[in-house]
């Protein structure tokens, strides 16, 4: 507290305060699965360039996908992308001006963490059943 | 983000100034270029399916497949514009030094740049490499 600041105001109920709606969860979830896709696609670049050198560097990023810690990141990576793929039809949906009433945005909300969640599994089963 | 006081109106303080001239275009490109990755993601993900398991000549038949080049080279530069506009509102938000801003912004726009760059080029090696 500085001299400046002696006047104390009451303040709103910060953060840590109150039970967090799903709508903010899932909102503060789209910009943390962007910023994840951001850094993600070294990824897609670590894959393209290795097959575009040649067969070793191919079957070394194979590899490095192929095993457990590339799995679980892939795991993740997937899961980001479908998070934020829903999450960006929700938006879609609200510029068309619809779904932001009460308890049609908390639907939306709990829908795409649900949808995420499924979906990232359906695609790992298929992608499991493939190999 | 200035907090200086003054007894002008917003309206007064820009009057006169013009217009930033790029008015929706930021939030027009987020949607335009969101809408193709919708598109886009669900072929580059089919398309990294179909390489799971296979051998690197198979791999490279996969890839070099003009329809799969394609999918992959807009993807790519879909993402790249959504993704660089996208990180641009994330450093507005949080990070208030002017210097530090810019930088930032720099940094944002080569990475963006690299990874359409480098993931293009090396679609196109692998697609036209087939021909020779």
């Amino acid at each position: 507290m500085t001299e400046t600041q002696t006047r104390s105001r009451p303040l709103s109920p910060h953060l840590q305060v109150y039970r967090w709606p799903i709508t903010m969860v899932m909102s503060i979830g789209h910009r943390i699965t962007g910023g994840a896709l951001y850094f993600g696609t070294v990824l897609l670049v670590f894959l393209l360039l290795s097959a575009a050198s040649g067969e070793a560097a191919y079957d070394r990023a194979s590899a490095v996908f192929g095993s457990i810690p590339g799995r679980v990141v892939l795991f993740g990576y997937s899961f980001a992308l479908i998070h934020h793929m829903l999450g960006g039809i929700r938006h879609f949906i609200w510029d068309s001006g619809r779904g932001m009433e009460a308890g049609t945005r908390d639907t939306l909300a709990w829908a795409n963490l649900a949808g995420s969640a499924v979906l990232t599994l359906i695609l790992w089963a298929v992608a499991l059943a493939w190999h | 983000m200035t907090t200086t006081s003054t007894m002008r109106t917003p309206l007064a303080r820009v009057r006169g100034l013009g217009s930033a001239k790029s008015g929706t275009a930021h939030f027009w490109h987020q949607r335009l270029t969101g809408l193709a990755n919708v598109v886009l993601a669900i072929g580059l993900v089919t398309i990294v399916l179909m390489l799971i398991g296979k051998p690197y000549a198979e791999a490279i038949r996969v890839i070099s497949h003009p329809f799969a080049s394609l999918i992959l080279l807009a993807g790519v530069i879909s993402a790249a514009v959504h993704m660089r506009i996208g990180m641009q509102v994330i450093i507005e938000d949080y990070v208030h030094g002017e210097g530090l801003k810019l930088l930032a912004l720099l940094a944002n726009s080569f990475f963006a740049f690299a990874f359409a760059l480098s993931a293009v080029y090396a679609i196109l090696k692998i697609g036209l490499a087939r021909l020779v």
